[in-house]
């Protein structure tokens, strides 16, 4: 597996707060990798360094560097719109616009210069056939999004994010406000996604990490404990903390 | 065995889960009795108060009495000019207030920096928005009349009264964008949107109620002030209908009702007041009408 997101000791600051120490990862494309760790240990600050949401937060510093597909993103020539438009985000809480199902999916492809009925109705269809969402709703498009249920409401948001055609899929606890079934829908489709996608997840379910991702990483206050493929590291894991944690004696 | 027993002999009620009584129970009565009562009170006062206001002028009112010139000496004056410059002057002060009230508000909530001048900036904001509306007047005075010299008229007043409602419109456009969850935020910036294409598409859509209100609330005291108006635009008309010179004297509706009841010897000013009254009740419920039917039904398609 080529590396195709390479972050390479990676410091960020929060001010004063010291929040990842000397990250080195390296993250295969077309696969999942599951970011692991107790809550506050930094996993979903670097999953937002990945598309540079951190950049919103005031007294964010940050050291290293991080390069995707061979660009580093953090350089003066990247426009982090472009980029965000390459990594898309699926948040904890379903978050769809207050619109229709149909304004939802088509709001990036619109904000990125995408015009014309039919174009639009394309990359609807199929943005949500890939959600696994479109037989559940084609019959009314024009619903508002915020009538569909919890589970439903995610996978529009995942349909939302593939709609700008990203390389990248960053899911931050997408399943965690999730009921088991929706969970696992959600799972089956990042099964099917991750052939077109790269796709990082944080969760805090350390099954769901075992059960879909090809890839682990586990955090611990700010440092990467140990990364490994997915089977050798919940198996056999190199570091006692990380089999600590693995086998539910702390986090 | 002898467990049983002692149950049996303190015996509980058949049904366990029955009604609780005690002092929180008599509390949650007597509140809900409370607000209940002031609520009906209040709706009754309001429904009172309407009934009392309309009841003299509702029935009297004419297409000539709504169109008909003012008369100063003789009966059956109308009241023409001074409702046409109510919407007028109305119309040019929100022109003015709205697209700067709303970029300021857009200004303060995105993009000022979190800093003592623009905390000073936003204690001043709400320290105008209730500053007495005659200070405004006179300010317009000072302005207008002594600074510019061009007399009383209907730009001075429309000037005035945008001061007027600058703040508390730049205040309620800036808390409503505030209060947009952040989750929206996020969303629409993940997907690579500008900062602009945010404001424009998700931050100003969903706090268009918000600033919605704060239009009618705006609007509503635009129409009914009389203190600026009197002292930038005169208590006359120029006589004409349709008068669309800014700069012509600029008496608005309830400047008239005002200078009925008081100044006027027309032998019918009572019921003109009352008729006056009546009209302009009657449009500045219609301007919160007409300013949030557009939401209502927009609120219905997208919330669920």
């Amino acid at each position: 597996m080529q590396p195709f997101i390479d972050i390479n000791k990676l410091n960020l600051y929060y001010g004063e707060y010291h929040a990842l120490k000397d990250v080195s990862i390296e993250i295969p494309e077309r696969a999942i990798t599951a970011f692991i760790g107790p809550s506050g240990c930094g996993k979903s600050t670097l999953l937002r360094t990945l598309n540079r949401m951190n950049d919103r937060i005031p007294g964010t510093r940050i050291e290293g560097k991080v390069a995707i597909g061979g660009t580093d993103i953090y350089h003066d020539e990247v426009h982090v719109e472009s980029l965000r438009q390459k990594i898309g985000m699926v948040f904890q809480q379903p978050n769809p616009f207050p619109k229709s199902i149909y304004d939802n999916v088509a709001f990036g492809p619109k904000q990125h210069g995408v015009r014309g009925k039919k174009k639009l109705d394309e990359i609807v269809e199929q943005s949500l056939r890939s959600a696994v969402l479109w037989d559940e709703v084609k019959d009314d498009l024009k619903r508002p999004a915020l009538s569909l249920s919890g589970g439903q409401q995610q996978r529009l948001c995942i349909a939302r994010a593939l709609a700008v055609e990203p390389d990248i899929l960053l899911m931050d606890e997408a399943t965690s406000a999730l009921d088991p079934i929706s969970t696992f829908k959600i799972e089956e489709l990042t099964h099917e996604l991750k052939n077109r996608y790269t796709i990082v997840m944080v969760t805090h379910n350390m099954q769901q990490a075992a059960r879909v991702s090809q890839q682990t990483v586990f955090f611990l206050n700010g440092e990467v404990v140990e990364y490994a493929p997915t089977q050798r590291l919940f198996a056999n894991p190199a570091d006692s903390r990380t089999q600590d944690y693995i086998s539910g004696r702390f986090g | 065995m002898s467990m049983s027993m002692k149950k049996q002999a303190n015996p509980v009620p058949a049904y366990a889960f029955g009604k609780r009584r005690g002092a929180s129970v008599l509390m949650d009565r007597l509140f809900t009795g409370l607000v209940w009562g002031v609520g009906i009170v209040v709706i009754l006062f309001i429904i009172g108060l309407l009934f009392l206001l309309l009841e003299k002028g509702l029935p009297q009112l004419s297409w000539d009495f709504l169109y008909g010139l003012p008369s100063e000496i003789e009966e059956g004056g109308g009241i023409g000019p001074a409702l046409f410059n109510s919407f007028y002057v109305l119309f040019i002060s929100l022109l003015i207030s709205i697209p700067i009230g709303l970029a300021a508000g857009i200004y303060l909530a995105e993009f000022a920096p979190n800093n003592k001048l623009i905390e000073i900036v936003r204690i001043c904001v709400e320290g105008l928005s209730s500053v007495p509306s005659i200070i405004f007047g006179l300010f317009g005075i000072a302005l207008f009349v002594e600074f510019f010299e061009i007399g009383l008229t209907i730009l001075g007043a429309a000037v005035s009264l945008a001061f007027l409602n600058l703040p508390v419109l730049t205040r309620v456009t800036e808390e409503s964008i505030r209060a947009v969850p952040v989750e929206l935020r996020n969303a629409s910036f993940a997907l690579g949107s500008t900062h602009l294409q945010t404001i424009r598409r998700v931050l100003l859509p969903v706090a268009m109620n918000g600033i919605m209100t704060g239009i009618c609330l705006t609007a509503g005291r635009a129409f009914g002030e009389s203190a600026v108006i009197i002292l930038t635009a005169g208590v006359s008309t120029s006589g004409e209908m349709w008068d669309f010179n800014l700069f012509s004297p600029g008496g608005t509706l309830a400047v008239h009702l005002w200078y009925v009841q008081s100044e006027a010897i027309v032998p019918d000013a009572q019921e003109i007041a009352q008729k006056t009254t009546a009209v302009l009740i009657f449009f500045a419920l219609l301007i919160n009408i007409v300013f949030r039917v557009p939401l209502w039904l927009n609120t219905r398609k997208n919330q669920a």
